[in-house]
């Protein structure tokens, strides 16, 4: 279906109410005195959670459309976990002190370079060959996002038993902790591929029909998914390691945009979808930080509500 | 196949046994005596319990469920537990392990009915779909969990009490463990008429079976030794999964036939990785939570392949 009227008048409202939430988030609270110190704390944090907000969005519904389905997502297949696990990993050989650590930008590029080559060994794995079961390709992710997990935890414990908790808590981002030393490094990868992204719009409309479809049409099948589920991990990368990790942030943002655009063209789909990652996340961390006083973490928020949501989309695929 | 006779699986559980006794003990001369009777012997005990109860736990669910991938981890019992162990510190900061186990007991029975309440209304039954509705229901429970624990700065507390660890088990503070054996008695009573009510409500209606009453009983009987060893030990993941899926493939799915092998295999299972954790960082321990998630959710993973490729 092509895009009507009212499609590109919700983008513009969406877009409106994203640039509000960010000066809400950004300006209260500041006066003559502080400004200058606050500003220096919150417009990092702004830029960070922005950027992790559309890294999300865009790497979740790419994922979902190469996919064909809306209920596979990068982060429940467990590429926040596996992306945990390769800085462990790194920190278990070369030690906390090492550069490939200390260094944010060398750590963050090490990281992601050992994510590609591990994500493509593990997807060759699951969806290589014959077509699988969803639900099967599903708990499969789960399962190795436990897995992944435990071991991440385990070689803590091995690295240094006394310190494991505050191993634990010094290692990861969240959103109470945001990495900002990462903002460079991520916003160098994350914002010329988003713009270089225009060009793959027209591509994700033929993915979105299948496989078959769009081999049928003339695409370079295997070789574009391949080129896309590399900026998807490059993306879930940089926004755990903004963040930490947000198991179902990008199931939310991917479909609602799918529930409140009518269109199919990722023009539309992948603009409202990264807008409503940056009002889930700037809006959800004013809501915690301002008005809650911190009760609890926003990450706590969103997996509840992600984590009916996914429930009831489980439940109405059970019906059909 | 060549049967081997569950019996002979007490050959490595007695092996397992003296080994988990005895590590170490020539470092403290002349102590090794109190060392035994205070640490060595509760803790011995309290895994052996804990694996058989876990197994056989997972063993029933699996049954009354009629699917292989039930389990107390996957069903969502052991996130309730953890909410119930979290309500027990806040309402009843003050009571004994006992008034605990109480409340993490109604806490793990209410979530385990919740997930067969809704099992029952499914038509649909992928045998992967259900474990992953039963994880996603767990992890819904769980953020809950976690929201009300970070009101009360409690997380730090719920973590240290969930993650499964025996080295903490001394006199004194397993007794409760020994609640399992009676459960335990009843489970292996009862083995003929969980095995008829796996084959489906109809048939065993039509077997004269009481099938409600069964499904009641199991459900019990599992939400109790979930509760028991969550209270004494903490969270051991999969488990209760993996210990009867790899029984059956030895003993089939005759439930007379296999829950004394699952209830060994359980105890010998989580001996060994027991030892693993103590030797490992010697003189350090590693949970023994850690150890059998990294081993259960992998043996899961193979299970999983497993039945995919048949």
């Amino acid at each position: 279906m092509k895009a009507t009227v009212t499609d590109k008048r919700k983008l513009q409202l969406l877009a409106v109410i994203s640039l509000a939430l960010i000066a809400l988030y950004v300006l209260v609270g500041l006066n003559a005195g502080n400004w200058r110190y606050a500003l220096s704390l919150r417009l990092p944090k702004t830029l960070a959670i922005i950027l992790t907000g559309a890294a999300i969005a865009y790497s979740t519904t790419v994922f979902q459309t190469i996919t064909v389905n809306r209920v596979l997502t990068p982060s429940i297949m467990g590429l926040d976990a596996l992306y945990l696990f390769t800085q462990t990993v790194l920190v278990f050989f070369f030690g906390s002190r090492s550069v490939l650590f200390q260094t944010a930008h060398i750590n963050f590029f090490l990281s992601v370079g050992l994510m590609m080559v591990s994500a493509s060994v593990l997807y060759r794995f699951l969806f290589g060959g014959e077509s699988r079961d969803i639900y099967f390709s599903l708990l499969v992710g789960v399962i190795l996002g436990t897995l992944l997990q435990s071991a991440a935890s385990f070689l803590r414990m091995v690295m240094d038993p006394n310190e494991f908790l505050i191993l634990q808590g010094r290692m990861f981002a969240s959103f109470n902790n945001v990495n900002t030393a990462l903002l460079l490094p991520a916003a160098v990868v994350v914002i010329p591929i988003l713009l270089a992204g225009k060009g793959n719009l027209a591509l994700l409309d033929v993915l979105a029909l299948g496989r078959e479809q769009a081999i049928n049409l003339g695409v370079d099948y295997e070789r574009n998914v391949r080129r896309l589920l590399t900026t998807v991990v490059v993306f879930v990368s940089a926004a755990t390691g903004l963040v930490g990790p947000i198991t179902f942030l990008g199931l939310l943002t991917a479909n609602l945009a799918r529930e409140l655009i009518r269109s199919y063209q990722h023009r539309y789909l992948l603009t409202a979808s990264i807008l409503i990652g940056i009002i889930t996340l700037v809006g959800g961390q004013f809501v915690v930080e301002r008005l809650f006083n911190f009760a609890a973490p926003l990450s706590v928020f969103i997996n509840l509500g992600g984590g009916v949501y996914f429930v009831y989309l489980l439940l109405r695929g059970s019906q059909s | 196949m060549g049967r081997i006779r569950s019996v002979y699986l007490l050959v490595p559980l007695i092996l397992l046994t003296f080994v988990s006794l005895f590590l170490g003990l020539k470092d403290f001369p002349g102590q090794a005596r109190q060392i035994i009777a205070l640490s060595r012997l509760p803790r011995v005990l309290s895994i052996i319990l804990a694996g058989m109860s876990m197994s056989i736990g997972g063993l029933i669910m699996q049954q009354i469920a009629k699917n292989r991938f039930v389990s107390p981890t996957t069903a969502s019992t052991v996130d309730a537990a953890k909410a119930g162990v979290l309500a027990s510190l806040i309402l009843f900061p003050q009571a004994s392990s006992l008034g605990k186990m109480v409340v993490v007991f109604f806490f793990a029975l209410a979530g385990t009915f919740l997930f067969m309440a809704i099992l029952r209304r499914i038509k649909f039954k992928n045998a992967v779909f259900i474990p992953l509705l039963g994880l996603m229901l767990g992890g819904i429970i769980d953020s809950l969990t976690t929201f009300v624990a970070y009101r009360y700065d409690l997380i730090q507390n719920i973590n240290s009490w969930l993650m499964g660890n025996f080295s903490m088990v001394t006199q004194g503070r397993y007794e409760l463990l020994y609640l399992s054996l009676p459960l335990l008695a009843v489970a292996f009573l009862f083995a003929h008429q969980f095995t008829i009510a796996g084959l489906g409500e109809e048939f065993a209606v039509n077997l004269g079976l009481n099938y409600n009453f069964i499904v009641n009983l199991g459900v019990t009987i599992v939400a109790l030794l979930s509760a028991l060893v969550i209270i004494t030990a903490g969270r051991i993941p999969f488990l209760g999964l993996i210990v009867p899926n790899v029984a059956s493939l030895y003993y089939g799915d005759n439930l007379k036939a296999s829950i004394t092998a699952t209830a060994l295999l359980g105890s010998v299972f989580l001996l060994a990785a027991d030892l693993l954790g103590r030797v490992i960082i010697a003189p350090y321990e590693i949970p023994i939570g850690l150890t059998v998630g990294v081993l259960g959710s992998m043996i899961f993973l193979f299970l999983i392949f497993r039945s995919e490729g048949r």
